[in-house]
C-alpha cells in the first residue's frame, strides 16, 4: 500500500551558501496539520516554496517529495496540486467574488449552471451566500480569508500549505478564521503543512511542532526535534 | 516658484497642441487670410473627397495602422505569457533598449537595405538555391498592401510596448497573482492571460493608444517601406503641405483633420473592442480550462522574438555595410572590396546636419528634465500625487498625431516671426520629448525613499541643497536615462523639423529621408547609421558615466 499524506525526505535547502535546512524529514498524513515554527528569515516560507514548485533560482534544494506516494519533484507548480493560502489572499482583483471561486473549479465540472451551482454552494459553506456578485475589495479581510480558503478548495488540491495565512487578520477574527480553515482542511482529508511564528497558531492546529533552531514552540505543543519529526511519525 | 512650474509645463506644451489643432481646423474649412482664405467653406473638403486615390491612402492607412498594433501587441503579450519570471526575459528587457533607441527612420532604411529585390536577404539566398542573377521582380519593399511598412513599425513599436510592460507589472503585483494562479493548477501561459493581462493591461492601455496612432500617421517610415502611388494619408497630406500651389494648403488642411479624425476613430473603436472583448471572454476567464506547459506557446514567442532581433540587428548591419561597400555586383553576398572612403567624402555633408541634431536634442532633453524633475519633485514637497488625468494629458502629444496640429503651429509661428529659428525647432521637439523624459522619470523619481531627504533636511540643510546635493545625485542614473530617451526622440523627429524649421535647418532625420530618394545606397546608409549610432551613445553614455561616478559605492549599482 502506498503512502498517504505529504513525505518530505532528505532535504537539504540552502541560500547563497548559508544552509537553512540540511537533512530534513517530515511526513503530514491526511487530515493532519503540522505546524513549521520559526523566527521570519529562518527559511520557512522558501520550505513551501520549494514543496509548490515555485522556489526562486538563488536557492539551493536536493530532496524527495512525495504527495500520496507519488513523486512530485520534477512537476511544474500547476501539476503538484498543491493548494497554499498566503499572508495577503491573492483574491483576483478582476474578479468578482463568484468568478474568484469559478476561477479554481476544475474543468471537469461541467455547464454554466453545474459551475455555478457548486459556486454558490461554496459560499454558502463560508456564511457568504449572495456574494458571488461582490467585488472582493469590498469585502471585510475575514470575509476575503474564508473566500481565499474556499478558492483553494474547489481546485480540489491533495495537499494544503499555510504561509502564515492569519498574520494579517485582526486579533478577535483570527481565532475564527483558524478555526475555520482547519476544520476545512480536516473535513477534506488534506496534509496540511502551516508556517507561522505565532504560538497560538500552532495550539489551534493542535497536530505536531516543528521548530527551526531558534525558536520554541509555545507550552504544551508537542515538541518534536526537527530532523527526526518524519521517522518517528513513520 | 516651484508650485507654479506643473502648470507652465503644461503651458508649454499643451498650448501648442491646441493652438495647432485651431490652426489646422480653420484652413480646413478655407479660413487663412495670409493665404486669402477669408470665406468659411467647405470646398477644401470637397477638393479632399475628390483628391486621386484618396479611398486607397486611408484604407491602406487604416490597415497598416492597426494590423502593426495588432501585431506589436500580441507579440508583447505572448512574450511575456510564455517566458514571465525567467531569466530569458531579463536579458530580453536588456537587448530591447538599444532597439528603442535607434530612430524609425534608420530601422526603416536598413530594413528596406535588407529585404529589397537587391537586398542582403535577397543576396544571401541568390543565385543559390533561388537561381537567381539578376534581382527578383517583386515589390518586396513599397508593396501596394503596405506590408514592409507593417513589418517596419512591428519592428519599431515591439520594444516600446515590451519595455512598458516591464514597467507597468511591477504595480500589480503579478508574480504573486501568478504563483497563486499556478497553485490552482494553470499552465504557466493561461495563467498569465487570465490573471495578469486583465490586471497589466489598463496600465499599459496609454502607450498601446500611442503606438497606434503613431502608426496611424507615421511619415518617415511610410515614406521610404511604405507603398507610393498612393501613400499612407500622413505622407499625401505632407506632399500637399509642400505643394508649390500654395492653394494645395487648405486640402492638405481638411487631410490633417482627417488624419486626426481617423486616429481619434481607431482608437475609439479600439477602446470599445477591449470592451467586447471584456465581456466575451469572460465564460473562457472562468471557464476552468487549466492549458499545458505552454511549450508550442514559448516556442513561437521565441521565434517572434528572434526574427525581430534579427531583422533588427541585420537592418544596422546592412547600413553598417553599405556605408563601406565598394564595388558590389548583384548576386554577390558580400562587398568585392571595404572602404572608408564614402565616409571621407562625406565628412563636410555629414557634420552640418550631426551638429543640428546634436544642439536640438540636448536643448530639447535638458529642457525637458528641468521641467519634468521640477514638476515631480513639487508633487514630492506637497505630497501630492497628479491623478490619471494629468497622465493622459502628458500623453496627448503622443496621440494627437503629428501632422493633424503642426500645420497649425507652423501657421502661428509664421504668425509670430518665429518660424524657422532656434527656439522655434526646439520647442516643438519638446512637445514630443517631454513625455517620453516624463514617463522615463517619473517611476524611478517616485520611487525614491523620501526618508534620505528628510533626514537630511533634520540634519539642518535648506531643501534647495537637499534637492540637489542629495535627491538628484541618487537620481543620477534615471535621470541620465531619461535625458538619453528625450535625446533619442528629439534625434528621430521628422515632421516636427520640417514644419518648424522652415526649411532652413537641416538634421541627419531630414537629410537621411530626402537622399533616401535618390537611391546611393552607400551614402543613404552613411547618414542612416549616423543618426542610428547618435541615441546609441546617448544611451552608453548615460550607462557608463554613473557606473564610473559610483564605482565606489556598492549600493548604487544596478541589476547586481
Amino acid at each position: 500500500m502506498t503512502m498517504q499524506g505529504l513525505e518530505i525526505a532528505d532535504l537539504d535547502l540552502s541560500v547563497g551558501g548559508r544552509t537553512l535546512l540540511r537533512d530534513f524529514h517530515l511526513i503530514v498524513a491526511p487530515g493532519e496539520v503540522t505546524t513549521v515554527m520559526g523566527p521570519s528569515g529562518c527559511g520557512k516560507s522558501s520550505l513551501l516554496s520549494y514543496l509548490c514548485g515555485t522556489l526562486e533560482p538563488a536557492f539551493q534544494a536536493s530532496g524527495r517529495v512525495r504527495l500520496n506516494g507519488v513523486a512530485i519533484d520534477a512537476l511544474p507548480p500547476e501539476r503538484r496540486r498543491i493548494g497554499i493560502l498566503f499572508q495577503d489572499d491573492l483574491l483576483f482583483p478582476h474578479l468578482s467574488v463568484g468568478e474568484n471561486l469559478a476561477f479554481a473549479l476544475p474543468p471537469a465540472v461541467r455547464g454554466r449552471r453545474e459551475r455555478w451551482a457548486r459556486v454558490e454552494a461554496a459560499l454558502r459553506e463560508a456564511d457568504l451566500a449572495g456574494f458571488a456578485g461582490r467585488d472582493p475589495d469590498t469585502l471585510s479581510g475575514g470575509q476575503r480569508a474564508r473566500v481565499a480558503l474556499m478558492r483553494t478548495l474547489l481546485a480540489e488540491p491533495r495537499a494544503l500549505l499555510l504561509d502564515e495565512p492569519f498574520g494579517k487578520l485582526d486579533r478577535h477574527l483570527r481565532e475564527r478564521v483558524r478555526r475555520f480553515v482547519f476544520d476545512h482542511a480536516r473535513q477534506a482529508d488534506l496534509p496540511t503543512l502551516l508556517v507561522t511564528h505565532d504560538p497560538a497558531d500552532a495550539e489551534t492546529a493542535g497536530g505536531a511542532v516543528v521548530g527551526f533552531p531558534e525558536s520554541l514552540p509555545a507550552a504544551g505543543a508537542n515538541l518534536l526535534h526537527f530532523g527526526n519529526i518524519g521517522r518517528q511519525q513513520a | 516658484m516651484l508650485r507654479y512650474l506643473p502648470a507652465l509645463t503644461l503651458l508649454v506644451f499643451l498650448g501648442p497642441v491646441v493652438a495647432g489643432l485651431a490652426g489646422t481646423l480653420l484652413p480646413a474649412f478655407g479660413y487663412l487670410p495670409a493665404l486669402g482664405g477669408e470665406e468659411v467653406s467647405l470646398a477644401p473638403w470637397r477638393r479632399l473627397a475628390a483628391a486621386p486615390g484618396i479611398g486607397t491612402a486611408v484604407r491602406l492607412t487604416l490597415t497598416s495602422g492597426v494590423l502593426s498594433t495588432l501585431l506589436a501587441l500580441a507579440l508583447t503579450i505572448f512574450v511575456f505569457a510564455a517566458g514571465h519570471g525567467t531569466r530569458a526575459l531579463t536579458r530580453v528587457k536588456r537587448a530591447m533598449t538599444p532597439l528603442l533607441a535607434v530612430p524609425h527612420l534608420a530601422t526603416a532604411v536598413g530594413l528596406a537595405f535588407l529585404i529589397a529585390p537587391s537586398g542582403w536577404l535577397v543576396r544571401l539566398i541568390a543565385p543559390w538555391p533561388s537561381g537567381w542573377q539578376t534581382p527578383p521582380d517583386v515589390a518586396l519593399v513599397q508593396d501596394h498592401l503596405g506590408l514592409a511598412l507593417t513589418l517596419g513599425l512591428v519592428l519599431k513599436e515591439t520594444p516600446f510596448l515590451v519595455l512598458m510592460t516591464f514597467g507597468a507589472l511591477g504595480q500589480v503585483r503579478a508574480d504573486d497573482q501568478l504563483r497563486m494562479a499556478r497553485s490552482l493548477g494553470y499552465g504557466p501561459v493561461q495563467a498569465w492571460l487570465k490573471v495578469v493581462l486583465p490586471l497589466v493591461y489598463p496600465q499599459i492601455r496609454l502607450p498601446v493608444y500611442a503606438v497606434l496612432a503613431y502608426s496611424l500617421s507615421v511619415v518617415d517610415m511610410a515614406i521610404v517601406l511604405g507603398p507610393t502611388t498612393p501613400p499612407t494619408l500622413a505622407p499625401l497630406v505632407l506632399r500637399w503641405f509642400n505643394d508649390p500651389d500654395l492653394a494645395m494648403r487648405f486640402q492638405a488642411a481638411a487631410g490633417a483633420c482627417l488624419q486626426f479624425g481617423l486616429v481619434a476613430l481607431a482608437i475609439g473603436v479600439w477602446r470599445s473592442a477591449e470592451a467586447a472583448l471584456g465581456c466575451l471572454a469572460r465564460p473562457w476567464l472562468i471557464g476552468g480550462a487549466r492549458g499545458g506547459a505552454g511549450t508550442a506557446a514559448r516556442a513561437a514567442a521565441w521565434a517572434g522574438l528572434a526574427l525581430l532581433f534579427g531583422l533588427s540587428s541585420g537592418s544596422l548591419l546592412s547600413l553598417a555595410l553599405w556605408s563601406v561597400a565598394g564595388r558590389w555586383r548583384f548576386p554577390d553576398a558580400w562587398p568585392e572590396q571595404l572602404s572608408l572612403e564614402r565616409w571621407a567624402d562625406q565628412a563636410a555633408a555629414l557634420t552640418g546636419p550631426a551638429w543640428t541634431t546634436l544642439v536640438v536634442g540636448v536643448a530639447a532633453a535638458v529642457i525637458a528634465l528641468v521641467l519634468v524633475a521640477g514638476c515631480l519633485e513639487n508633487e514630492s514637497r506637497r505630497q501630492r500625487r497628479a491623478g490619471p488625468g494629468a497622465l493622459t494629458l502628458i500623453y496627448l502629444p503622443l496621440l494627437v498625431p503629428q501632422i493633424g496640429f503642426l500645420f497649425g503651429v507652423q501657421v502661428l509661428l509664421v504668425w509670430a516671426e518665429l518660424d524657422g529659428r532656434w527656439l522655434a525647432l526646439i520647442w516643438t521637439h519638446l512637445l514630443f520629448v517631454l513625455p517620453y523624459v516624463f514617463l522615463a522619470l517619473a517611476d524611478p523619481y517616485r520611487s525614491l525613499d523620501p526618508r534620505y531627504a528628510r533626514s537630511a533636511l533634520a540634519l539642518g540643510r535648506p531643501p534647495w541643497v537637499v534637492w540637489t546635493r542629495i535627491k538628484l545625485v541618487m537620481l543620477l542614473r534615471p535621470i541620465l536615462i531619461a535625458l538619453a530617451v528625450g535625446f533619442a526622440v528629439s534625434v528621430a523627429q521628422y515632421v516636427p523639423t520640417l514644419f518648424a524649421g522652415g526649411g532652413r535647418f537641416s538634421t541627419l532625420t531630414t537629410e537621411a529621408l530626402s537622399l533616401s530618394a535618390g537611391g546611393n545606397r552607400r551614402v543613404v546608409g552613411l547618414f542612416a547609421l549616423t543618426l542610428a549610432v547618435l541615441p546609441l551613445l546617448g544611451f552608453g553614455l548615460a550607462l557608463a558615466l554613473p557606473a564610473w561616478r559610483f564605482r565606489h559605492r556598492r549600493a548604487m549599482r544596478v541589476g547586481a
